[in-house]
């Protein structure tokens, strides 16, 4: 199964005092994973002037989904640091334990920049769930 | 945080005693006030680093603690190896030995403040700040892995800095133990461009005056005197550190649970000293602690640069360096015992009193500098440490100012270009790349950093020396 970011909502923050709580929704984990990444990019950068120039693939396997959660924003939080590309559309599937990941977006440019960088995601109010229907994933990030 | 559920010990401190499968008591630092205003997260995650095994005396809180992430940020706890004692890397904290250098000029605030908007443009000019930005240095796998083994020496072998500074950083400017093997690829990659560099969120070079003399004693061993104008760099080791965080992060909450260690919460991941991941960690830990003071010394070198330009005679000194994201291996005394233990401290700084070994010569009668960082267009304090933090804090005190509101209601609540703005005509200079990080900074979402200044000298951690008042900034 696999999912690409929604345009529009999907996402949203929750207070943290030092750092920010992010929510990612979907009708699959998957797509509640790419709406948590979405989250996480848009608090350094400001996503609205991204374009899906470049691509960003990440790979890891994690059998808890929890932990997967924070594997997957941190490879990516990693793979866009080394490689200079602030990525804005996110897919990933799973295959057993095994998360394949792709993103994409633009060259980073001082322009999109907004001042707050994320260090990486924490394991502090983690979470993975299903409610009538929909998937959650939280956590906070360190920022 | 309702004050009817702790014990008051005296004026600045208050207890939570043992209950509920806690091992030693919490003790929070503080007047009533700041107690008052701390979330009740602090109490709630003091008390679960008081459930880890191993603890020795009391899992603590200093007066600037907050709600951060396993352990509070202003959190300080022992662990004692030979009891089972942990290594957390929550308790450390994802930018590893984050920390401050303070550097002290022969300039006065008469002589700074006609040129202060020059100088703050010079300073963003020659410090790369925010998000994403690289330093001029690029250095190969080869050359990060010298780095990691030796710290600020490394950097001042490549020619950033003079040999007198070393003797004013912690652990002379390099770590030892450090094992740059057990720092991921992924990190050292991240890092390849980050040197010189000094990120975003609360980090800053500050240049700062002083306004007031508490301890006119430690002040002159400190080099301090009232109008001299002094530099805060405030930052750490970079994407280096906070991917050896996040390597390590979900590698030793799985270490606990393969090893039996019950966690109150999962956030605390950690593994006994004595365990191969324990050590692992301890090694990266140690290699990222020589990342950020290799760091810290070429932004001195930077600094140097920059004021060289408008002010070419000037003499700018290492006052002192200090790391307050850090766990280090320390002998203490505890209930007359000598005993080595592995001193978290997450958002604390050290504070050795009048006497310590470790302390440079010129300082060792009065005791060691201890910084407390304000936020942006608020005062900073530099203090001195006591010889009663030995007993109380494991010789630890307040490491900033701790905020109060958090980022998104910051952003909700102030315009960063007003604030910027606001502050141009109160003559602070602030310069940086990103709006919403400065309205994430705004001085209104911290805590009063004079009120913890004065907790901490009240609590005995350490006494003021100086209050510094910024002029012109870099936001990071």
């Amino acid at each position: 199964m696999s999912s690409r970011t929604e345009r529009a909502g999907g996402f949203e923050y929750f207070d943290h005092d030092a750092d920010i709580g992010i929510v990612g929704r979907g009708h699959t984990i998957e797509e509640a994973f790419a709406n948590a990444a979405r989250a996480v990019f848009n608090i350094p950068y400001d996503l609205r002037s991204v374009t899906p120039e470049r691509e960003l693939t990440v790979e890891f396997d994690e059998p808890d989904p929890e932990f997967a959660l924070v594997e997957w924003l941190n490879a990516l939080l990693a793979a866009s640091r080394i490689e200079g590309v602030v990525p804005a559309e996110f897919e990933i599937r799973r295959d057993g334990s095994r998360w394949i990941g792709r993103a994409w977006g633009t060259p980073l440019r001082p322009e999109i920049e907004r001042g707050t960088e994320v260090k990486g995601a924490t394991l502090t109010a983690l979470s993975v769930t299903q409610r009538d229907g929909v998937w959650e994933a939280r956590c906070v990030v360190d920022v | 945080m309702q004050l009817t559920s702790l014990v008051r010990i005296d004026d600045f401190r208050w207890q939570i005693p043992p209950r509920g499968g806690q091992r030693v008591p919490v003790i929070l630092f503080g007047t009533r006030k700041l107690i008052e205003e701390m979330d009740d997260k602090v109490a709630e995650q003091a008390t679960n680093v008081a459930k880890l095994p191993g603890i020795v005396a009391a899992s603590m809180a200093m007066p600037d603690a907050h709600w951060g992430y396993g352990f509070p940020i202003g959190g300080v706890a022992a662990f004692d190896p030979d009891e089972g004692g942990i290594i957390s890397a929550g308790g450390v904290g994802f930018d590893i030995s984050c920390g401050v250098r303070c550097l002290r000029t022969d300039l006065t605030i008469e002589d700074v403040r006609p040129r202060a908007r020059e100088l703050a443009d010079l300073l963003f000019e020659y410090v790369p700040a925010g998000v994403g930005e690289e330093g001029n240095l690029k250095l190969s796998p080869r050359e990060l892995d010298e780095v990691l083994a030796g710290g600020a020496r490394w950097a001042l072998e490549r020619g950033f800095g003079v040999p007198e500074d070393l003797e004013y950083v912690e652990e002379h400017g390099c770590m030892a133990g450090a094992v740059p093997e057990n720092v991921s690829e992924t990190a050292k990659k991240r890092q390849r461009g980050e040197m010189g560099t000094l990120g975003s969120g609360n980090h800053y070079c500050e240049v700062q005056y002083v306004e007031r003399i508490y301890r006119r004693d430690a002040a002159e061993a400190f080099g301090l005197r009232e109008g001299q104008v002094v530099v805060s760099i405030h930052c750490g080791s970079r994407g280096l550190g906070h991917q050896i965080g996040t390597d390590y992060l979900v590698l030793l909450a799985k270490a606990a649970s393969r090893l039996g260690i019950v966690l109150p919460d999962r956030e605390l991941a950690c593994a006994p000293v004595n365990s191969a991941e324990g050590k692992q960690y301890i090694g990266a830990m140690r290699a990222g602690i020589n990342c950020a003071l290799a760091n810290r010394q070429i932004i001195t070198h930077l600094v140097r640069q920059a004021f060289a330009r408008l002010f070419p005679s000037a003499r700018l000194e290492t006052l002192y360096d200090v790391s307050h994201n850090t766990c280090k291996l320390e002998r203490h005394e505890v209930d007359g015992r000598t005993r080595w233990l592995w001193i978290h401290r997450k958002g604390a700084t050290r504070s050795f009193g009048p006497g310590h070994p470790e302390l440079p010569e010129r300082y060792r009668a009065v005791g060691q500098p201890v910084i407390i960082g304000g936020s942006m267009g608020t005062a900073s304090h530099i203090l001195v440490g006591t010889a009663e933090a030995e007993q109380r804090s494991f010789s630890s005190a307040s490491h900033g100012a701790g905020r109060t509101l958090s980022r998104n209601q910051a952003v909700k609540q102030w315009d960063g270009r007003k604030l910027l703005k606001e502050l141009e005509a109160r003559g602070i200079y602030v310069r940086s790349k990103g709006m919403r990080g400065v309205a994430e900074e705004a001085p209104g979402a911290y805590k009063d950093v004079d009120e913890v200044a004065r907790a901490t000298e009240g609590a005995r951690l350490a006494d003021r020396v100086a209050r510094l008042l910024p002029v012109a900034c870099v936001k990071g």
